[in-house]
């Protein structure tokens, strides 16, 4: 990878400048210069990268850095700080409703990973004691509703289908019924994938949020995702108000910046990292440790 | 774009409109120098023109050997990429055109992996209308591929196009398992004209050169698909591959649908590049 060590890159440019008398403001606009290249190599959005550098800039030609011994060092400290803080320094959990059922929705772009989502949460609900129930909203994917089937199966978690014949907000309204009667606590929404700027199919969605008024309506995004992630975002968040992120395909090896542009436009928790395709591959997320994965530290 | 001058201000313009496509900080470097070279060279001091060349040099790198679909029989399509791109869709859709031809067209279902692959796959089959060769969830994708081989060979089949499961480049045993589906057919079907089509989702960033490259070590990937063009994202990536590792765009998916499937053309790609 490109920018593999990136804190040696920015040490070993500093150190060089530092040996030639103090570390001034061009200095370390040079070495901004890197940390925007990184960054932008991770596919943290552009507007992000600008303003994130000019932050980071500001606070790096303060004095202490200036007058330190170790400039390298702090201004890399600098930059993990900030990174971190604009993830979110904490880790976030999902909320369940005072009054059961806690329903969960999930909505994304085609192929995010929503699905098989579904059946990890379902798995780590259970885990937790609750008893969930799987929705299958998405009435037009071919094969949808049995691929839900499945991964309920996997692991052994209820369903509730009404075929692919009926509204997607009335299998919502319906499936809520029918969890009061088999006890089920915890209703998860498995949608359709959608274009954000497909106004019928975004419509749907905010008609299934008007009529049943989830708990948590979650964005599951492919880490992945280039430069659109923010549009994409602000589009579901501004339609939803959304109340949580997933993350998927951690797995991989991408640097995921996608994650960081998405925290900042929304300001919404990355609750959730999916990490392969086994059920049992879904982690609290850790936003320190995605901070150092987006600068390959 | 309401530039007077070419000036610092007017590159900086260019270089937000590559990277916010996704085109990546090196490959939009290397584009940039070589227009500022041109400026130079050529004198040119309307602003207009500057992004006129640069469209015009994403034209031309993105024209170079730029293929239409093959018509050479038996020919056999095995499609391939990481998860959750299109590869299926794709498939179905790629099948619908070669039906749509007149050909015999033979679809197989090799992913066996993912939770109703198959299902997924033979809903396709019966969209367009061809024969699916499929085994159980869980079988081994070369054994599949063998089968499909002698059904299209008994059955004269022009067409075999091959579905596999969603695989992550860094998956090593998923790796090795798509060059076993390539030694079956280098085995059971040399005869056949071969395609290799890696899909890339046209959302994807940075990470799809790493994904070309890897799978590109373990296939002979022929050209790209590049679905969700008809999305926001515009994906440049694909600049940045075709300029690096000289695979060529084959096809672009424009949707879910059965005929959202559109040979790549590279005029369009480049007018979206720079459009609004
Ligand atoms: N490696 C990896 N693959 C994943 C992960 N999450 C999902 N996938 C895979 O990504 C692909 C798409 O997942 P789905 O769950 O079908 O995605 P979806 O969002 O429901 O897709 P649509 O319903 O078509 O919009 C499948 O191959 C999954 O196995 C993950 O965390 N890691
Ligand atoms: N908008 C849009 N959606 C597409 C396009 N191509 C595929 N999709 C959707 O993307 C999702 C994933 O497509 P699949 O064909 O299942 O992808 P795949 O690569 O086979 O996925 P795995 O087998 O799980 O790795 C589905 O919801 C498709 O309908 C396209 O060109 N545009
Ligand atoms: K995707
Ligand atoms: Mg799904
Ligand atoms: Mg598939």
């Amino acid at each position: 990878m490109a920018f593999e060590g990136l804190a040696n890159k920015l040490q070993e440019t500093l150190k060089k400048l530092r040996g030639s008398g103090k570390l001034n403001e061009k200095d370390v606009k040079e070495a901004m210069r890197e940390v925007k290249m990184a960054l932008l190599e991770a596919d943290v959005n552009f507007k992000v990268v600008k303003d994130f550098v000019s932050r980071v800039t500001e606070r790096a030609v303060g004095h202490e850095v200036m007058e330190s011994l170790t400039p390298g060092q702090q201004v890399i400290k600098i930059v993990n700080d900030e990174l971190t803080q604009l993830m979110g320094s904490t880790q976030s959990k999902i909320i369940f409703s005072p009054k059961p059922p806690t329903i969960i929705m999930m909505t994304g772009l085609q192929g995010a990973g929503k699905t098989t989502t579904c059946g990890k949460l379902a798995l780590n609900l259970k885990k937790q004691g609750k008893k969930p129930l799987l929705v299958a909203c998405d009435i037009y994917r071919p094969a949808a509703i049995k691929q839900l089937h499945v991964v309920a199966g996997q692991v052994e978690a209820d369903v509730f289908s009404l075929g692919d014949k009926t509204k997607p907000v009335d299998i919502c309204k319906a499936a809520i019924e029918h969890a009061s009667k088999s006890g089920n606590d915890v209703l998860i929404i498995d949608t359709a994938g959608r274009l954000h700027i497909n106004e019928e199919l975004m419509d749907e969605l905010l008609e299934i949020k008007n009529n049943i008024r989830p708990t948590e309506i979650m964005l599951v995004v492919d880490s992945m995702t280039g430069q659109d992630a923010v549009n994409v975002a602000e589009s579901f968040n501004q339609k939803l108000g959304l109340d949580g992120i997933i993350l998927t395909k951690l797995d991989g090896d991408t640097r995921g910046g996608a994650a960081l542009s998405i925290k900042a436009v929304t300001g919404k928790p990355i609750k959730y990292a999916g990490m392969g395709e086994k059920m049992s591959d879904l982690e609290p997320f850790h936003p320190d440790r995605m901070a150092s994965r987006i600068l390959g530290m | 774009n309401s530039f007077k001058t070419i000036d610092e201000d007017l590159f900086d313009e260019l270089e937000e409109i590559l990277i916010t496509s996704d085109v990546g900080v090196e490959t939009t470097m290397k584009l940039l120098d070589g227009i500022r070279k041109k400026v130079k060279e050529e004198k040119v001091n309307d602003p207009k023109a500057v992004i006129e060349l640069l469209k015009q040099e994403v034209l031309k790198l993105m024209s170079e050997n730029a293929q239409l679909l093959s018509a050479e029989y038996p020919q056999i399509i095995v499609v391939i990429g990481v998860n959750g791109v299109g590869k299926t869709t794709s498939v179905g859709k790629i099948a619908n055109r070669y039906k749509k031809a007149g050909k015999k067209v033979l679809i197989a279902a090799a992913d066996t992996f993912r939770a109703a692959a198959i299902e997924q796959l033979e809903v396709w089959s019966n969209r367009v209308g061809v024969d699916i060769i499929k085994h159980q969830e869980g079988a081994d994708p070369a054994a599949i591929i063998y089968d499909a081989i002698s059904a299209a060979k008994s059955r004269k089949t022009d067409v075999i196009i091959c579905d596999t499961a969603g695989r992550l480049h860094n998956k090593k045993n998923l790796m090795e398992e798509l060059k076993k589906i390539f030694r079956i057919i280098d085995r059971e079907y040399p005869e056949a004209h071969r395609e290799v089509y890696l899909v890339l989702d046209a959302t994807t960033g940075q990470n799809a050169i790493v994904q070309a490259k890897v799978f590109k070590e373990a296939a002979d990937i022929t050209g790209i698909v590049l679905t969700k063009l008809d999305g926001t994202a515009k994906g440049g990536i694909v600049i940045a591959i075709k300029s690096e590792l000289n695979i060529p765009v084959r096809l672009v998916g424009v949707g879910e649908k059965i005929d959202d499937l559109q040979d790549f053309d590279p005029v369009d790609f480049a007018n979206a590049l720079f459009s609004e």
